[in-house]
Formats: C-alpha cells, structure tokens, sequence
C-alpha cells in the first residue's frame, strides 16, 4: 500500500516540526527517513501513524484514501518504537497476541487461530522458544523482533519504524539491520523507518528520504543521494565531506589556490560559493599541474584497513582536508608527514552563494 | 520527554484527533472534576471549616481562645515534646541512614523493616506499650514507684509515646537517598584524606539536607499533632500533661467549639506551614518527578 | 586481622568509617524506643492463659469492634483506590490551573493532627453541617454512624493510595499506550489491558497502606463516630476504654491481636513493595 503525504505541517509549541511536508512512498518499499535530531523525521512518522494529529490542512492517502481524520487504532498501521514499548506484564505471545485479541468481536480469530498465527510470527522473527519469557528477560535485539512480530500481527498495511536499531550495540545493530532487510524482501510491506545513522539509510533502504528543519531535502535511491546530493545540507550528512570556500566566474572556480573547471557556471558573473569534495574523490600527486591541483601539506597518514586515510593541510589557508586513497594508491605514493602534495578533485561539487539549488554536479 | 504530558492545554485541543495516548476533552474534565470534588470534600472542607468556626465568635474571641493559661500550658508542653522528641529522632535518622545508606551487611533489610514498625502501629498502642512498661502495674512500675518517679501520667511519658510514634519520619526519608547517592563520593573523600566526620559535613549533607529538612518537618509535624499515643499516657491532666491536640479534645467535648476550632487553627497552620516548606523543599532541590526524566 | 574476617561475612568491606558506631547507635535506639516497649507488650500477654485470651478477643463486644474497624477500613480504602487512583491519575497526566497547589495539598492527612480532622469532618457532617445539610433531607446519617467512619478513614488513607501510584503513573511509559493504540485497541481496552495491569502492584501498595493506617486510626475517627459499643466503636477506642478502667490484660490481648493483624500487612506490602521493584527494575532498561 502505497503513503502520500500533502503539505502536513505540524507545531509544538512554537517549534514547527513539519514543515508543508509532502512525500510519496510507493506501495512494497522499504524507505528510511534520514535526519539529524530534530528534524522532523520521528514527527512524520508518528503523524503517518496517527500518534500525532499534523495542523488543519494538507493530506494523508493510504493508497488514495484519506485517514488523516482516523485514530491510531483504526489506520491499521504497524508500529515499532524506539525502546519497544512491549508490554512489561505480558509474556512475549501475549504482547504479540495483543493486537488480535482486542479487535471487537465480530472480527476477532478465533484463540486457536490466534495461537496459530502468534507461533508463525515468532517463527518469523526466530523467537519461538521465547513465546512465555518475558520482555524483562529478552535482550534488546531479541525485544526488538518482538516488537516487530507483535506490530506484524495485525497484518499493518504499512509498517513503520522509530529508529528501530537505536538502542541496540553497534554489532547487533548491524545484525538485525540485514536481517530487517532479508525480511523485507520476504513479506514486501510498504515499510518506512526513521535513523539518524547514514550508514544504516544507505545499507538498507530501498528510497532515502533526507530531512532537516522540518523539510524535506532530498529524496532518491541510496545511490542518487549519495553521489548526487541535491545541496549542501546532503553533502554534510551523508557520509565524509570535505568542503572549501570558492569563487565561480564564467565557467571557472578559484578554490583553495587552485584553479579548476566549472561549467556548469559557464557565462556567470563572478560569485562566492562553497565546494564540496568526497575524501575518495581526490587524488594525490607529487607535481603542481599548472594551477589546477590543490597545494597541501601531509600532516599524518594511516595505513590500517582497507583503505588508507591521509590527514592534510591546506597550505593555502590552513584548513584540514581528508583524503582516502586505496591501499595500492597509498602504498605506491610513499607519503611522508611533512611533504607537499599536489590534491586534484575528481569530483567537486559548487553551490554558488546565491543560488544553491541551480548547480548541477561536475565532473572534472 | 513527552510532548503531551508537557504542551499545554490549548495546544492538544485545537488538534483534529485526540492524541493516541491522551483522552478526550470530555474525559479529562469529568476526571478533573471529579478529583477536585473528592479532595474537595477530604481536603479543602475540613480545613475550611476550621478557619470558620474558630472565627467565628469574632477576632477577640479567638485571641482570648488561644492565650487562656490552659491554651498556654498545652502550647508549652507540645514545644517541649517536639523539642526533645524531633533532635533526638533526627540523630537516629542520620546514624541509622549513614549504617544502612551506605553499607551492605546482613540483616539490612530486617533492620529497615524495624524501623517502618512503628508506622504500623495503631498510636493506640505505641501508648498502651508504654503504660505497660512505665505504668503502675507496669513492668518497671514498682521500681519507678520506689524512686519517686513518674512517666505514666507525666511529661516523661508523652514525649516516649511521641518519640515512639515519630520514630521513622526522618529516617525513612534519608537512606533511600543515602542508598540511591551510594558511596563513590565519600570513598573519593576518603582517598583525598577526609576524616569520617569531614566526609559526612561536606560530601553527604550537601546531597541529603533536602530530603533531611523534609523529613525533620514531617517529624516535627507529627510530633506537634499526635492525639492517639499521647492520650493514652497522658491523663488528661489539665494544665500539666494536656498536648495542644489533647487541648483541643477536652474543648470539643466540653462544647466550647469556638475554643477547640481556635487552638484546632493553630494545629492547622501547623501543618499548612509543613506542606508549604514540604513544596518549597521539593521545588528547590528538584525533587518532583516530571522534571526527573 | 581476625577480627576482620569475621566481618567480612557480617558485611561487605568498605573504606567508609562509622560502621560500628552508628549502626550500635541505630540498634540501641531502636531497642529502647520500639523493640523493649514492644517486648512489654508481649509479656504481658503471656501473663494471660490461652482460654482466657480466647475469652477476651472472641467476647461479643470485641467481636463486633473488629467487625466494624475491618469493615469501615475496607471500604474507606476500596473508596480510596478508585479516587486515589483518579486524583494521581489526574495530577499526573492533565495539566490544569492550580495543579501544585493541589499536589501539594493531597498531603494535608499527613501533616493535620487527626484530632484536627475528626473535629473538622464532624462538623462538617453532622445534621446542620456544609454537607450534612444536604444529606439530612436524604435520609443519610453520616455523624455518628459507621458512615462517619468510613468518611474519617478516606480521609486518613487518601494521601496513602495516591502517594503510591503517583510514581507508577509517571513511570509508565506513554509509548507503550501508543503501542496497543497502533495494534487497534480503543482507549478503554488499552487502558483495562495495559494502563491498569502495569500500575496494579501500586494501586495494591497504596491499598494496603491505608487498610493497614485505617485499622489503627484514632483521633479522627472517636470525634465522628458516636462510638456506641455493638454499633460505632472500633478497636482501638475498646483499647483505650479497656485502659482507662484499668483491664490491662483485656487492652493487652486486644492489642496483641491488632498488632498482629498489623505485621501481616506490613509483611504484606513490603513483599509487594520488594517484588514490584525486582519487576520494575528489569522490566525497564
């Protein structure tokens, strides 16, 4: 079932949480709401829930129809919090059978049914020796499989996640992430979770939606949002950044010493902007090519791990600059802390002061 | 931590749908109300009643109510009692949360169960266990006799009795603070060289003189008030062994409301008094709950 | 160095000082002004044969007194469950003008001489009193009745059951009444199958509280409760007139069989109170 969601906005107070926020997710994918904290990414979902109600106006389509007037307890919707919420006093097939055995009774499976259906999902989420422990006694991984079986229960039309991974150690957290993905691809419901961590929007989603300041910023595959970041607020977030202050004139940036290409500012009037650089979209060379590389000084160098990172010095204007090479890269380089390197960005990315969201991507 | 336990009223009203884990306006009203009838009724009537009745013959009437020699007498003997009972309740409170607070040994929590005792005694019998000790017919009645010595029917007997029934207040109130606070402060004292009473002036009084303070007030209040104990050891002997609470009794039943609502009043803000600094207490130590999370 | 290993099984080593001397303090005091008194009470009962006792404890009068304290105490804290429940409920949940000053004021009980309250709560209950006015016309007595009790002990146990769930209610978690509403449940099921079930041990708490503070209440209760043997006198008021006509052995045996009483419950609400807090504190993490 697909969401679409028109012009919500939401307050507290005099915070705007949402602001005119409009999405669409498509019926079967898995979809992360990205953010720092703060930016609305928890409020939407909650309004998608029904646990929040937005301000008057705009829209909320399940699958084109209207339920931003319904309740919680009538949109149909699975909800996995952040700290679980399991019922402490329940035993895990009572928390799972919770949300069949409180529909009226005309619609309610029968116990045997109910029973059936617990098992199954316990099965699903590879819980089924835990059915009569209790929350108390699960860890946080085991707890947040039962949060899930217990939202799936319902048969949610669509599933949505509060930083679902959150409160989880970095190992079960990458884990339970996968696994999350595997079932996906099983049951394939309309899901959508909020994370603040790039890494795990990147790894598992099928559509990142990017939000700061209660707006949406950019929405694309993992793929688009990452190599192709719609302005300067995605760059930042999403993933190492390194960022210079320049100027663009008529088809040329003046950065940090160096003189590169810009067409896409091809015939402008000279303009202050900034630009934004990958540390593995540099490359080191020895010699200075004619002004287009940037001059800096090797301050440290690690070779541990797959890729080898390299901390420099603008000489230029002493800011710090970050590069990854690979290993090979690195080790036929022969870097030593204290020499002058040559940075040549293969892909530098310019937003100009003025007008940020005209700039389109270069490749040099 | 939660938006709807702390926006204000207006915000969640003019909202399309009810919240999902807050009630309809209609709900919270009749819950308000009736809360605000139930104490009503247990709370705010009876105290109301006091301040008009005691008033009630005039502002003269009600000097002359609370400053008649027997009035005096019984003010006098209640200052007394909380003035030997509260300080001497108090040390036990601080010894007992200090050997509890912040040491583990065997039998802690049988300890900490003796102390809520007298918190499950009628005051019925925390007087009657003294007369059978002290009285006549007592079990050191003979002795007390031969010496001349009176506690039954006497001061000595009221203030056992009020020390009985005042027992636990202070303590009750420090060791789960002790306990929570535990020791990492005072044994990082110890390191830096403080001697036991330096560790305790400096590192455990500052954290606990909040829950110190509400507690000898709570102790003092109690202390002031109790009717049930001290009836039992006193004797009602006017002038001399009659409480100001005792006071108010023998009023009462001699019909002279005007007199027993007066020194009643007095007793009353009393214990407004205690609430009020019970609130401020709590206000600045930031004890309240909500503002925990 | 001996001495220190028969403490270590005693307790646990610490750097702190002052065991020794406050604990000595704590278990000497506590002898003098609780346990020696309490001792007393004891042997003197031993003086007592058992038929005797029985004779005592079972005579008609008595019977009736414990009948009544048992009966005006269950009702005053069944009474004060629900209202108590509904007042923290309240305080904690909806903001309203003047809810500090209300928080604040649930403690009164606490804080007012009981003589105070029974004074006060007669007044207001008796025919020509703020309520008894409207009550009279009814046909309701409560002055002088066993409503008049059940009015003094609500009033004695409120601060109890309130005190008691109020942390409770402020623990519980909000997301956990989103959750049953995102599986479905309407308000009244989540709050009948979460909301109620979480905060029983402490409505259970605050229950036995006042019970056990209503059973042994005194001062408010002589003023309101007309006090006729058979009819209004409860137990503790039998005590007192027993004493004042010198029948120590009949006040003792009485006593001893409200003390008992009493334990249980405190036994009771500490098992409650132990068994909550193992739950509470695994449960939530």
């Amino acid at each position: 079932m697909s969401i679409s969601v028109r012009n919500i906005n939401k307050r507290f107070g005099s915070f705007q949480a949402l602001n005119d926020v409009s999405l669409d997710i498509p019926s079967g994918e898995l979809v992360a709401l990205l953010g720092p904290s703060g930016s609305g990414k928890t409020t939407l979902l909650r309004v998608i829930a029904g646990l929040e109600s937005p301000l008057p106006g705009g829209s909320i389509l399940f699958q084109d129809e209207e339920v931003k007037e319904r309740s919680a307890h009538d949109r149909q919707v699975g909800f996995v919090f952040q700290h679980y919420a399991l019922f402490h006093h329940m035993s895990v097939f009572e928390n799972v059978a919770f949300g069949l055995r409180v529909q009226p009774r005309g619609i309610r499976p029968s116990r045997k049914e109910i029973s059936d259906r617990v098992r199954s999902l316990l099965a699903l989420v590879q819980l089924e020796a835990f059915a009569n422990h209790y929350p108390r006694q699960l860890s946080g991984g085991q707890r947040q499989r039962i949060a899930l079986a217990r939202a799936l229960a319902v048969e949610p039309t669509v599933l949505l996640l509060d930083e679902p991974f959150g409160a989880l150690d970095a190992k079960v957290r990458i884990e339970l992430r996968r696994w999350l993905r595997r079932l996906h691809d099983e049951i394939h419901i309309t899901s959508v979770f909020v994370t603040h961590d790039q890494e795990e929007a990147l790894e598992v989603s099928d559509r990142v939606v990017v939000m700061n300041h209660g707006r949406v910023e950019q929405v694309g595959t993992p793929e688009e949002v990452y190599n192709h970041p719609a302005n300067p607020f995605v760059y930042h977030f999403l993933g190492a950044v390194n960022h210079f202050a320049a100027r663009v004139e008529n088809g040329r940036a003046f950065v940090a010493g160096a003189e590169l290409p810009a067409p896409e500012f091809a015939g402008r009037a000279a303009a202050a902007a900034v630009g934004y650089v990958r540390p593995h979209e540099i490359e080191i060379i020895r010699q200075s090519g004619e002004g287009a590389a940037i001059p800096a000084l090797v301050r440290m160098t690690n070779g541990a791990g797959p890729m080898a990172r390299i901390d420099l010095e603008r000489i230029e204007d002493g800011e710090a600059i970050e590069v990854v090479l690979s290993r090979e890269r690195f080790e036929e380089l022969e870097l030593r802390a204290g020499e002058t390197v040559y940075l040549v960005p293969r892909r530098l990315r310019l937003f100009a002061d003025d007008a940020q969201s005209l700039a389109q991507p270069a490749t040099v | 931590m939660n938006t709807t336990l702390n926006a204000p009223l207006d915000l969640t009203n003019d909202a399309p749908i009810a919240t999902a884990a807050t009630d309809p306006p209609a709900v919270r009203r009749l819950l308000i109300g009736l809360a605000l009838g139930f104490l009503g009724i247990f709370i705010f009537l009876p105290l109301m009643v006091v301040l008009v009745e005691a008033f009630r013959g005039g502002v003269g009437l009600y000097l002359k109510s609370i400053s008649t020699p027997d009035a005096r007498a019984a003010l006098r003997l209640t200052l007394i009692t909380a003035a030997i009972a509260v300080p001497l309740n108090t040390i036990f409170g601080l010894a007992a949360a200090w050997s509890i607070g912040k040491f583990e040994f065997r039998g802690r929590s049988l300890l900490l169960s003796l102390i809520d005792l007298p918190f499950a005694i009628s005051p019925v019998i925390s007087g009657l266990i003294y007369v059978l000790m002290f009285g006549l017919q007592g079990w050191m009645g003979p002795w007390l006799r031969s010496h001349d010595l009176q506690v039954i029917f006497a001061v000595p007997g009221i203030v056992l009795a009020t020390m009985f029934v005042t027992f636990p207040f202070v303590a009750r109130e420090v060791i789960p603070l002790m306990e929570a606070q535990g020791t990492e402060e005072e044994e990082a004292a110890r390191v830096l060289g403080a001697s036991g009473w330096q560790i305790f002036w400096r590192v455990t009084m500052p954290n606990i003189r909040w829950a110190l303070l509400y507690g000898v007030l709570l102790s003092n209040a109690r202390a002031m008030g109790e009717f049930g104990a001290v009836s039992v050891v006193s004797g009602h002997i006017r002038g001399l062994t009659n409480t100001l609470p005792l006071h108010v009794e023998i009023l009462y039943n001699e019909y002279n409301f005007a007199a027993a609502f007066g020194v009643a009043s007095l007793l009353a803000s009393l214990a407004l008094v205690t609430l009020a600094a019970k609130t401020a207490v709590e206000w600045v130590s930031g004890r309240s709950h909500n503002r925990l999370h | 160095m001996k001495v220190g290993h028969m403490k270590i099984a005693f307790r646990r080593p610490s750097v702190l000082p002052g065991f020794g001397v406050t604990l000595g303090f704590t278990l000497f005091y506590l002898s003098l002004i609780v346990l020696l008194p309490l001792m007393a009470l004891a042997m003197r009962t031993s003086d007592l044969t058992w038929s005797a006792f029985v004779e005592i404890v079972t005579a008609p009068r008595v019977v009736a007194a414990f009948r009544l304290s048992f009966g005006t105490s269950l009702v005053a804290a069944t009474i004060n469950t629900v209202f108590g429940f509904i007042v923290a409920w309240v305080l904690v949940r909806y903001p309203f003008p003047g809810r500090r000053l209300v928080d604040a004021m649930v403690d009164l009980p606490f804080a007012m001489p009981t003589a105070v309250s029974g004074i006060a709560l007669t007044t207001l209950f008796v025919g020509n009193g703020w309520i008894g006015r409207w009550l009279e016309p009814l046909g309701i007595q409560v002055a002088f009745t066993w409503l008049g009790i059940v009015m003094a002990l609500i009033l004695i146990g409120l601060p109890f059951v309130v005190r008691a769930v109020q942390p409770a209610l402020e623990d519980l978690e909000i997301e956990m009444e989103e959750a049953a509403a995102s599986l479905g449940a309407r308000r009244s099921q989540t709050f009948v199958r979460v909301i109620l079930p979480s905060v029983a041990p402490a409505l259970l708490t605050g229950f036995a509280m006042a019970f056990a503070r209503s059973l042994g209440e005194y001062g408010s209760v002589i003023f309101i409760a007309g006090n006729l043997p058979m009819k209004t006198e409860i137990v503790p008021l039998l005590i007192v007139s027993n004493l004042e006509q010198y029948n120590y052995p009949g006040a003792t045996a009485i006593a001893l069989v409200m003390l008992l009483t009493s334990f249980v419950f405190l036994l009771f609400i500490n098992g409650l109170q132990w068994w909550t807090r193992r739950h509470r504190m695994k449960g939530i993490s």
